[in-house]
């Protein structure tokens, strides 16, 4: 394995395909693997240890901040008898410069078997991959994907509706700046579920539309909500803005998820958003806390959800 | 105004007769089977096969070859001074030759910014090493900071060619109209960058449906084509102004352009060989081979170019070969440096692309790799192989197919998207001041 690692290095100017059982989008993962894997998730019991990677290193790169990915993963690996190791940009060599391939050489030599990685710049996990010879698990790049979000999602989705079959779904909010929306659309489409992105235009350009096929774009909320079984809320990234004005006030009075807009949608709609919540921006506290809110059972699901990615990197998602 | 080749030393005293092949000379009107008699850094003779008059110490067989002047590239990055970890004047046109270019004008965006007599003189001194002639463009404004601007006067003289901040563009309307009111007293052409900076920060691809897929940050079709408007219409209401629009991507820029020319302001434009061969949608997981600034555009955008090609409205091919460490550009996409090679994969991207599938006349592209370019900054003597040209000429095989390899590349980078491309066409030898300095 290490002269593999030292050969690789020689010749690191040539690319190679990602490692089988790397994640790094929904885009172009087919619909049968997906089902496989949230079927798979299903048995995963993260109160009972499952030592299927007893022994690996699971290796956490998180070049930003996060808090459910980080500690999901995490717990995820740790229930499976994995190693974890954390390493923040913040108290490592990122800070010092390393470049994003020489840390993953690093962390390859020092013994990863599997490299997570949250990063701000979209196609990061793709560098990684194409350089490395470890499954790459992309855990959020930049504007671009979230895909164990996504699959977190379908699987709450699943455990509240049993069917995608005839699915509408609502996304509301910051869809430019959000990889989460990306994903869901990718993964959603691939059933049929008809979607409706719902925002000002400079948070959901037209151009959202062409994403995946049975996307559409609204900018009222009522339009959006009209018969939809899933609402979906995402938190205005004003970090990301980048000079875009947006106007906070207005954003509220148009768009804020309250619980007479929620009447709008079925009387069985769900709640969902991947957080971190805003409350009294994108959702009032009546909403986030009500009983359609999924939320935190969004975040329970990560744990079984990311067992079964880590599985599933290691060839034991039989 | 001094010519380069009074500084070169290498004009041999002898004689060479390109034999047998097919000339193709757009300036002279010449497409057919003739010799070529090259002595004394000139051409003195192109006759009918056989029918030149004087003798010859060396003898070149071009049989089943296209003879042409040698090509010139408006536009490329040869990297010195400052940056000679990629790319060097000797690399660069060691890379240049390869393409079939006996002349680069090379771009002042180095460290320090090539902004001084000085510093034009030092590219041109024999120590460079060049194997091509090498052109300078001088920076527009000191240090290319977009205010003030550069002594035009001294460094025309100095053997400059043409002005500009490129890599980045003049944003200041009243300093890109002064730059145009001095450059058309001198009949020294302004090269504009055209992209509105204000409006792409971060930006690090085409904006449409593939960034927003990819969650890449756009450039605007309108970030080039609103400064490339409003330098028309400088260009058309200063008095002599010569504007040259470097590396034009989009349709939109290309309209002002065509209003421009058709109200007969002194406006020229190049295209590159990326921008009518490649789409946004052409890039591959992340692959930053494939960004480059003005970015790949959008389909119609390609085929506004490729109509512009056609119709003869495009004055010049230009490769914008901007060479790159591999560490330069094997990071995340967004922070890779913009640009790719292009010397050597010009001429083929051309017949392939324009010749094989668009059926554009060879004759058309050999203008745009030599005629074309000479008109857009007067190299005069260069772009014809007219009697009393320089000694600079381009043979290829407009058939012989080859397979691309970036590893065999002569250019000290390798960050080219066509690294494995089958292409159609391929220099075979290049002759600079009258000495072969390539044969493939």
């Amino acid at each position: 394995m290490f002269l593999n690692y030292e050969l690789q290095i020689g010749n690191s100017k040539s690319t190679m395909n990602p490692a089988r059982g790397s994640l790094l989008g929904i885009e172009h993962l087919e619909a049968a693997e997906i089902l496989r894997l949230l079927k798979f998730a299903r048995r995963m019991n993260p109160d009972k240890p499952r030592p299927l990677l007893r022994g690996k290193r699971v290796f956490l790169l998180f070049y930003e901040a996060s808090t459910r990915t980080r500690s999901s993963f995490e717990t995820a690996a740790k229930v499976m008898g994995a190693h974890t190791v954390l390493i923040q940009s913040f108290g490592s060599s990122i800070e010092k410069g390393e470049s994003l391939l020489d840390t993953g050489y690093t962390v390859r030599a020092v013994g990863a078997d599997i490299i997570v990685i949250r990063h701000p710049n979209a196609g990061a996990p793709y560098v990684m991959a194409q350089h490395l010879d470890v499954p790459v698990i992309n855990a959020g790049d930049g504007l671009h994907e979230h895909p164990s979000q996504a699959l977190l999602d379908a699987y709450t989705i699943l455990r509240n509706k049993k069917t995608f079959k005839g699915l509408q779904i609502a996304i509301v909010g910051d869809i430019f700046h959000s990889r989460v929306a990306r994903s869901a659309c990718h993964l959603l489409s691939k059933f049929g579920v008809k979607i409706i992105l719902c925002g000002p235009p400079e948070l959901v350009p037209e151009i959202a539309a062409t994403l995946a096929p049975g996307v559409r774009v609204t900018r009222h909320i009522e339009d959006a909500l009209r018969g939809t079984d899933v609402v979906m809320l995402l938190r205005v990234q004003t970090e990301r803005l980048a000079g875009l004005k947006i106007d906070l006030a207005e954003y509220i009075a148009r768009y804020q998820m309250n619980p007479a807009r929620l009447k709008m949608a079925k009387k069985d709609a769900m709640v969902m958003h991947p957080g971190p919540i805003i409350r009294g921006l994108e959702l009032t506290s009546e909403v986030a806390d009500g009983a359609q809110a999924r939320i935190l059972e969004e975040v329970r699901n990560g744990v079984p959800t990311r067992m079964a990615i880590l599985a599933r990197a290691m060839g034991k998602m039989r | 105004m001094t010519t380069p080749d009074k500084n070169r030393t290498s004009v041999r005293k002898t004689s060479l007769l390109i034999k047998g092949g097919h000339v193709v000379d757009p300036a002279a009107r010449i497409d057919a089977p003739m010799d070529v008699l090259l002595k004394d850094g000139r051409v003195v003779e192109v006759a009918a096969p056989n029918k030149t008059k004087g003798g010859a110490d060396e003898k070149f067989d071009a049989r089943g070859l296209i003879v042409a002047p040698g090509f010139i590239d408006l536009h490329v990055h040869l990297r010195e001074p400052g940056q000679t970890h990629k790319e060097t004047i000797a690399t660069g046109t060691a890379a240049a030759a390869a393409g079939g270019f006996t002349s680069v004008c090379t771009m002042p965006n180095t460290i320090p910014v090539v902004d001084s007599v000085e510093w034009v003189e030092w590219l041109r001194q024999p120590e460079r090493g060049a194997v091509v002639n090498v052109f300078a463009i001088a920076a527009a404004t000191r240090s290319s900071k977009g205010v003030t601007l550069t002594d035009f006067r001294a460094l025309q003289t100095a053997g400059a060619i043409a002005v500009t901040d490129d890599g980045k563009p003049i944003l200041d309307d009243s300093v890109m109209r002064e730059a145009l009111v001095l450059g058309g007293e001198l009949n020294f052409p302004v090269v504009q960058h055209a992209e509105d900076t204000r409006m792409t920060e971060n930006c690090s691809m085409h904006a449409g449906a593939r960034s927003f897929r990819l969650g890449l940050r756009g450039m605007s079709a309108a970030a080039e084509a609103s400064i490339v408007e409003r330098d028309v219409q400088l260009a058309m209401h200063i008095p002599n102004a010569r504007l040259h629009v470097a590396h034009l991507s989009t349709a939109d820029a290309l309209k002002s352009v065509r209003r421009g020319k058709r109200a007969k302001a002194r406006v020229t434009f190049e295209v590159t060989p990326h921008h009518f061969t490649l789409t946004d949608e052409d890039m591959r997981d992340y692959d930053s081979n494939f960004k480059m600034n003005p970015p790949l555009r959008s389909v119609s955008d390609r085929e506004a170019i490729l109509a512009a090609l056609a119709d003869g409205t495009v004055d010049a091919i230009a490769t914008d070969h901007a060479p790159h460490a591999a560490h330069e550009k094997e990071m995340e996409f967004e922070r890779a440096a913009f640009g790719i090679t292009g010397l050597e994969t010009a001429l083929a991207l051309a017949i392939t692309r324009l010749h094989r599938e668009k059926r554009i006349p060879l004759a058309r592209i050999v203008e745009l790799f030599t005629a074309g370019p000479a008109r857009c900054y007067d190299l005069r003597g260069r772009g014809s192989l007219v009697r009393g040209s320089v000694a600079d000429v381009a043979v290829f095989d407009p058939k012989k197919k080859w397979t691309f390899d970036a590893a065999k590349s002569l250019s000290k980078s390798r960050n080219t998207p066509f690294d494995g491309w089958q292409l159609t066409g391929k220099v075979v030898a290049t002759v600079v001041g009258g000495k072969i300095v390539y044969a493939g």
